[in-house]
């Protein structure tokens, strides 16, 4: 990018979804590659600027290890915690086969 | 009195002189949200039982605080363990939060009524309300134009009296932006002066929680209220809140405002919200300031910036919402467990929150990382030391909130693009971690209808106190605070 400015392709559009874990179909396939095109290019001003050797900035506060005592404390409560869950079977989170077959679930 | 055509302190000094009950200033803003929300939409979920319960609480002295009585509503990014919590989005259609958070539970310690839970664009990713999966909130000055976003539902109940103060959240100009779309007060605090815990999260390095009032000092009063450190929330900063942040009418010695060019787009700015800026800066001078003009180079990179930053954030933030734990779950078959992911993550998130994870995790994806997300971080480095440089120079710095009064609905759904750039203003407090206010500046006549025009000043990380106090200046020289939309 600090070079010239790509824009992004439908292939990478898919690529990027398959990432994130998010189906789209072809129309939002193009759709989505034309606006995450517009905002890519608007970005790629980021590389006029000289940031040789300036220390990047993750985060405003300079905190470090904020860490509490190591005592046990209660934890959330398990049902409460299960509540929301869109399916359970009794203390676990219910999921379609997660292993291939043979694997079992 | 009309307790609903006053101020968050005249509410609370009524009930707690028992010039009017905490139950019949209740049932006064039940009434107004009964009669106007349905047109306005700054609700998705009213808890009138609750209030009303807590209301009678605070009547028989059994619920005390600085806050005793005082309705207030609630942008539905923040948990609450009674009724839903949505962020506006199909993906928590059905949540209910297990806890409460943290900025709540401690208006609700104080005394607070909460009111409901209020419309925002989804996960707070939005500038006009629009992206809400439940129909967004519209502008009381003017139905046909948005309330500003993402915190739109907190910003049109303020400006209409659905509450006598909200609270919101700003990553990047969330509170400030829709403060002054709609003519009510807005800060966003320092990062790390409230809590985030509880506070569904959207960039964990920008969002903060902070209040809408009518005026300044009931602004003041609710953050001294939410701020200082908390154990449940590790980046809150342990800063002690300083007894006074709330006496507002005590005076800046030796003013200096700060005038920057970067934050005077003339080209840009709608001729009245030019205006009013202008007029600040006198009024400013006129009550003895010195006016410094700083310098602030690195202004024109923040939305780039934070359209990496944020977004990156965004998409590690929300790889939670895996159709698993909590929140939504396609109904069609799926194979496998990424083929769950995959179907319910598209059927619950909304397209612009689809767009910003995937913006997020192109940024962060290999071979991108240091051209997106590293050169990003280094320039919101030089954006932070401008600051630091000008704040070495100047108390404050004046500048408009947004360029435009309230633009219509449906004018910039479908081009993101421009949506970013509703944000120019206010996206750098954020990435330097400073503190921002926008205050009413008067209305201004488009199409036949009043709209609200709105100043900010920007202020130094944890200098809320002397921020405060600079904008009380200005509201006290004039009678924009008290400027109502006709409903």
């Amino acid at each position: 990018m600090s070079n010239q400015a790509q824009p992004i392709s439908e292939d990478d559009v898919r690529h990027v979804a398959k990432l994130a874990r998010l189906t789209l179909n072809d129309e939002q396939v193009h759709h989505f590659t034309d606006q995450l095109g517009a905002v890519l290019g608007y970005i790629a001003q980021l590389g006029e600027l000289d940031v040789e050797g300036v220390e990047p900035l993750a985060h405003p506060l300079d905190l470090v290890n904020v860490l509490r005592e190591d005592v046990a404390q209660p934890g959330a409560d398990r049902d409460a915690m299960l509540a929301n869950a869109p399916d359970r079977q009794d203390a676990f989170f219910k999921v379609p086969k997660v292993l291939g077959d043979g694997g079992g679930a | 009195m009309d307790v609903t055509n006053t101020t968050m302190l005249g509410v609370r000094d009524a009930v707690a002189s028992k010039e009017v009950s905490a139950v019949e200033v209740t049932r006064a803003y039940l009434d107004r949200i009964e009669k106007h929300n349905e047109a306005l939409g700054a609700y998705l979920e009213v808890h009138d039982e609750r209030a009303l319960q807590r209301a009678a609480d605070v009547d028989k002295g059994q619920l005390t605080g600085p806050l005793a009585g005082v309705p207030i509503a609630v942008k539905d990014l923040f948990c609450t363990s009674y009724g839903k919590t949505t962020a506006s989005s199909r993906m928590l259609e059905n949540y209910r939060s297990p806890f409460t958070a943290t900025a709540v539970q401690r208006l609700e310690d104080a005394g607070a009524i909460i009111l409901g839970k209020t419309s925002m664009d989804e996960y707070a990713m939005g500038s006009s309300c629009e992206t809400c999966a439940f129909g967004g909130a519209k502008n009381p000055w003017d139905p046909s134009r948005v309330p500003g976003g993402s915190s739109g539902g907190s910003a049109a109940a303020m400006a209409a009296d659905l509450c006598a103060a909200a609270i919101g959240s700003d990553t990047g100009g969330s509170i400030r932006q829709p403060a002054a779309l709609t003519g009510v007060v807005g800060m966003k605090p320092t990062y790390g002066r409230i809590s985030r815990y509880g506070m569904i999260a959207f960039a964990s390095s920008l969002d903060q929680c902070g209040p809408f009032a009518r005026t300044v000092a009931d602004a003041a009063l609710l953050l001294k209220v939410m701020s200082g450190v908390d154990p449940m929330d590790a980046t809150s900063a342990p800063v002690d809140v300083e007894p006074d942040l709330d006496e507002v009418e005590r005076e800046v010695k030796n003013l200096r405002i700060g005038v920057a060019k970067q934050y005077m787009l003339e080209g840009a700015n709608d001729p009245a919200v030019q205006q009013a800026t202008d007029d600040a800066i006198k009024f400013y001078e006129s009550q003895g300031a010195t006016i410094v003009e700083v310098d602030l180079p690195h202004t024109k990179y923040g939305i780039p910036v934070y359209y990496v930053v944020a977004t990156a954030e965004c998409s590690s933030n929300l790889a939670r919402y895996d159709g698993v734990h909590f929140g939504h779950r396609t109904a069609e078959p799926a194979n496998d467990i990424v083929e769950l992911f995959s179907k319910s993550r598209a059927e619950g998130f909304g397209d612009e929150v689809k767009r910003r994870i995937m913006l997020g995790t192109y940024a962060l994806s290999s071979g991108y990382y240091d051209a997106y997300y590293n050169r990003a971080l280094k320039v919101r480095r030089l954006i932070k030391n401008d600051f630091d440089a000008a704040f070495e120079q100047c108390d404050a710095i004046l500048c408009p909130t947004t360029t435009t009064p309230a633009f219509k609905i449906g004018e910039k759904a479908d081009d993101p693009l421009s949506m970013y750039l509703n944000d120019v203003y206010t996206v750098n407090a954020p990435l330097a971690g400073i503190a921002g206010i926008s205050l009413p500046a008067g209305t201004t006549e488009v199409d036949g209808k009043a709209l609200p025009v709105g100043v900010q000043l920007i202020g130094d990380a944890f200098a809320e106190a002397k921020l405060l106090r600079v904008a009380r200046l200005y509201e006290a020289g004039h009678d924009h605070w008290n400027l109502r939309p006709a409903l």
